[in-house]
């Protein structure tokens, strides 16, 4: 029976998506503790619920890893959780990470049938339901892994994409070690990433659970520097390089070296890895600005002008040169930041920062901007405004306008191709690189992409790699 | 990891630290630096190395006791373990038979400078040294530079060895050589180094020096060691530490160095419940 004629079953289609509570903006914006506290058991079931169990289900076509999405909230409904879990985890290892930062508004969610009727399932927030279910339910079984190989893995890099790779191949026998260059596991996810959208502790836990598997992890370990990739491959049978886009761009303007002018990688990495929010009861220290200017739209500019607001900062501005509706940022995080009192100053660019006797930022001249023809990526070109030039005083910047992969992997790998942009020359479909033996994946790749993606990618390069160590066939 | 194997104060404030690190050890080269953490809650610091043994897998550092983590550093014992110890980092100084070279090491680069005028002297140079310090008591390793200089200058600001005054003596020691020298290295405070890059730029002599910015990473990620030299921005950890001393631009690089010396004081006073005492090098805490 057609559903337009069975008025009963149409009425069965529940258009109320539950919100998931929020610590309140005025709360929040000074303290450091998670913004999204995640669904009840009563909220989860009343979404899951809404899932209309599609027999093809478009959903699953706009994840990057094919999550079973109608599959694990059925086991939602039947409160049979481990199962869910279970059922998530073939798929994505790190669920109670993408449930927090997936851009789900353009993946997953912007493909559900409920879509056009505004109601899409939160398909991320059940995501985030389960994952925390299943930490807290305390240590799951150990899933089952294949007879050791006596075949070894290097990965180099510990972010999403070097963790999922190390996550699989421990799995099918294969001996795996991480090195990683920082003093703590996680890549972006620990640097960068602040605690109040995804709390070190869940990352950690992550890093925890590959090494229960038996992945060695070094931390502290620059390969390029302590080892070269050719030393590497003296005692490894593959290598993964998973090392991430962490090369940060400036606008290249005057005064760009003023004290007060932060890279966002400088300003976050002493936030999150250096617990500098705690200062000075840790030991990086942290200045308290007053006035703080994010120039860029992204999540990156949205992280670290939350951040400044945390820290005291009277205003935290976020000066972008486009308009608010070319935002690249997520929508959810662009109005947490509105919400918290972040102030939108749009089609405004920075043309110099002006510094006091001392050489510290005081003021920064801009100039207006207006848009003007799309360009090759579909977005409107902003042009500058003649003679709009006007000044904004501010005690601080950060520069939060991209990043391209660091070269020090590709620079000490003789045969490792990269592109024009700096990232390695990879294939799509394996992650093979112009080196035998050599795969990789996530932002050295793509550019700077999102979790999932390096995830993705990271799974690929399983699949290949084992092909590899267990055929010989590269 | 990271062993301790000897950490002593060999002249007052100056401490001399041998980690076990083989990996670091078989790799490093003169005028690379290492990133250590004394503890898991501590900071990151950038530290040159100042001598290494790769059949024992040891490095030395040489360090000066100015502030919260190398407060820290300094009441290491044998046998402690650095949370973090991470290198070799930065490039290595360019060895190559130049003739001869004045190698100048005042403060801790008087450590950082010895294996740099060692390589340089295996690789035939005439070697002439120049170390700095407030006095006398303030020197260390001259015996060391002894057996590989060709000659030996020592400035102290009170004269009670050598020459009386500071790096301005530069000139009127070059001028006292046969013939000019045809590089020279400076190693040590950001004062010294500059004001020597500013005597020797009228002279026309190639002056390298190792900076010495506020580091995180070590690996370029973070952009807080930028530097600007010859007009162009460059990051010291990757891209130096070691600059042609006339292109840098100094009075920038001074007021970047200050950037934290507020918090760094305030961290200081809270984190040092007990001033640590040395007596015999050794930490009383
Ligand atoms: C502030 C911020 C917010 C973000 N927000 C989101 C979001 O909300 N949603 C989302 O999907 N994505 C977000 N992203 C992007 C996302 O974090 C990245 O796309 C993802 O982490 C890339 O994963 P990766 O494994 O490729 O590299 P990374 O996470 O960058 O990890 C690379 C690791 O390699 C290490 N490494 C680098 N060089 C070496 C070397 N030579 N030797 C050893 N180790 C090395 C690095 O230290 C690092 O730990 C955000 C990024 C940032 C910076
Ligand atoms: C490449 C390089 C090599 C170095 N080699 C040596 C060495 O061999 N021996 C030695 O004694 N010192 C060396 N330094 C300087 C040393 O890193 C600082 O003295 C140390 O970080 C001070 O830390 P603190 O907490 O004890 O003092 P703080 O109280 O933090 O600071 C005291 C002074 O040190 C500077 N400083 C603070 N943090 C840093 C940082 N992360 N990086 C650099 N400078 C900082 C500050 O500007 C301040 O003037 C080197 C620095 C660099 C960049
Ligand atoms: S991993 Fe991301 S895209 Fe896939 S279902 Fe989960 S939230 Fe959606
Ligand atoms: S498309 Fe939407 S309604 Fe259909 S299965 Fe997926 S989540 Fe459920
Ligand atoms: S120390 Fe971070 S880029 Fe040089």
């Amino acid at each position: 029976m057609n559903d337009e004629k069975n008025p009963e079953k149409q009425s069965k289609i529940d258009l109320n998506r539950r919100d998931m509570p929020k610590q309140s903006p005025e709360m929040r914006s000074h303290n450091f503790n998670e913004v999204a506290l995640g669904y009840t058991l009563e909220d989860a079931l009343g979404e899951a619920k809404r899932c209309l169990q599609c027999k093809k289900p478009r959903c699953v076509t706009g994840c990057p890893v094919e999550i079973d999405i109608p599959g694990f909230i059925s086991c939602i409904v039947r409160k049979d959780f481990s199962a869910g879990i279970k059922k998530i985890k073939e798929k994505n290892c790190l669920p109670a990470v993408c449930g927090r930062v997936c851009p789900q508004e353009s993946q997953c969610e912007s493909q559900c049938i409920l879509k056009n009727k505004g109601a899409e399932v939160a398909i991320g927030r059940l995501e985030r339901f389960l994952a925390d279910w299943g930490a807290s339910a305390g240590k799951a079984d150990l899933p089952p892994k294949a007879k050791p190989s006596g075949k070894k893995v290097a990965i180099v890099g510990s972010g999403p994409a070097g963790i999922t790779v190390a996550g699989d191949l421990i799995l099918l026998g294969h001996e795996v070690t991480i090195f990683e260059a920082l003093h703590k596991a996680g890549g972006v996810l620990v640097y960068g990433i602040p605690e109040f959208r995804l709390p070190k502790a869940i990352v950690a836990r992550e890093v925890e659970y590959v090494k229960s598997l038996g992945v060695k992890v070094f931390t502290d370990y620059v390969v390029g520097k302590t080892r070269s990739i050719d030393e590497l491959l003296k005692d490894f049978d593959a290598i993964f390089i998973g090392t991430g886009a962490g090369l940060p761009w400036f606008l290249d303007i005057p005064g760009e070296n003023l004290n007060g002018v932060y890279s966002a990688n400088e300003y976050l990495t002493r936030m999150n890895l250096m617990k500098g929010y705690l200062f000075p009861n840790s030991a990086t220290p942290i200045k308290n600005h007053k006035k703080v200017a994010v120039v860029g739209g992204g999540n990156v500019a949205m992280d670290s002008a939350r951040t400044a607001l945390r820290m005291g900062a009277d205003e935290a501005h976020i000066v972008y040169r486009r308009s608010h509706a070319e935002l690249p940022a997520r929508l959810e995080e662009s109005e947490n930041a509105e919400e918290e009192g972040v102030i939108f100053d749009m089609l405004t660019l920075p043309v110099r920062y002006i510094g006091d006797e001392n050489g510290w930022l005081k003021e920064i001249e801009c100039i207006k901007m207006e848009l003007g023809e799309p360009d090759a990526s579909g977005r409107r070109t902003p042009v500058e405004i003649p003679n709009s030039n006007f000044r904004i005083e501010m005690d601080a910047a950060i520069c939060a306008v991209g990043n391209s992969p660091n070269p020090l992997v590709p620079s000490t790998t003789p045969g490792l191709d990269t592109t024009r942009r700096g990232t390695l020359v990879a294939d799509q479909e394996t992650g093979k690189t112009t080196r035998d033996c050599v795969w990789a994946g996530g932002d050295i790749v793509t550019g700077a992409a999102t979790v999932i993606l390096a995830m993705g990618a990271g799974r690929k390069a399983a699949r290949s790699i084992h092909e590899y160590l267990t055929t010989g066939k590269q | 990891m990271n062993k301790v194997i000897e950490r002593t104060m060999i002249v007052p404030n100056m401490h001399l630290l041998e980690i076990e690190t083989p990996e670091i050890a078989s790799k490093i080269k003169p005028g690379q630096f290492i990133i250590v953490r004394a503890n898991d809650e501590g900071e990151r610091i950038p530290l040159s190395v100042a001598d290494w043994n790769s059949e024992k897998g040891t490095i030395t550092i040489v360090f000066m006791e100015v502030g919260a983590s190398t407060g820290a550093l300094a009441c290491l014992q044998a046998g402690d373990e650095l949370a973090t110890c991470v290198g070799p980092l930065g490039n290595e100084t360019q060895i190559a038979n130049y003739g001869t070279v004045l190698c100048i090491g005042g403060c801790y680069g008087i450590g950082s400078i010895y294996p740099v005028a060692r390589a340089l002297k295996e690789a035939g140079n005439q070697i002439i040294t120049v170390l700095e310090a407030r006095s006398s008591y303030l020197l260390y390793w001259v015996k060391k530079f002894a057996t590989l200089s060709n000659k030996i200058f020592n400035i102290t600001r009170d004269g009670s060895l050598g020459m009386k005054g500071h790096i301005n003596r530069l000139t009127e020691i070059i001028n006292s050589l046969p013939k000019p020298p045809d590089r020279i290295i400076v190693n040590g405070c950001t004062y010294l180094m500059a004001h020597a890059s500013e005597l020797t730029r009228e002279l026309g002599i190639t002056t390298l020096v190792n900076l010495n910015p506020i580091m995180i990473d070590g690996t370029g990620m973070c952009g807080v060691c930028r530097v600007t030299v010859a007009d162009q921005r460059k990051f010291a950890c990757v891209d130096g530490p070691e600059f042609n001393g006339h292109e840098v631009d100094w009075k920038e690089f001074l007021a970047r160095r200050k950037a934290y010396m507020n918090e760094e004081t305030l961290f200081f006073r809270k984190s040092a419940p007990k001033p640590a005492v040395h007596k015999e090098g050794k930490c009383q805490a």
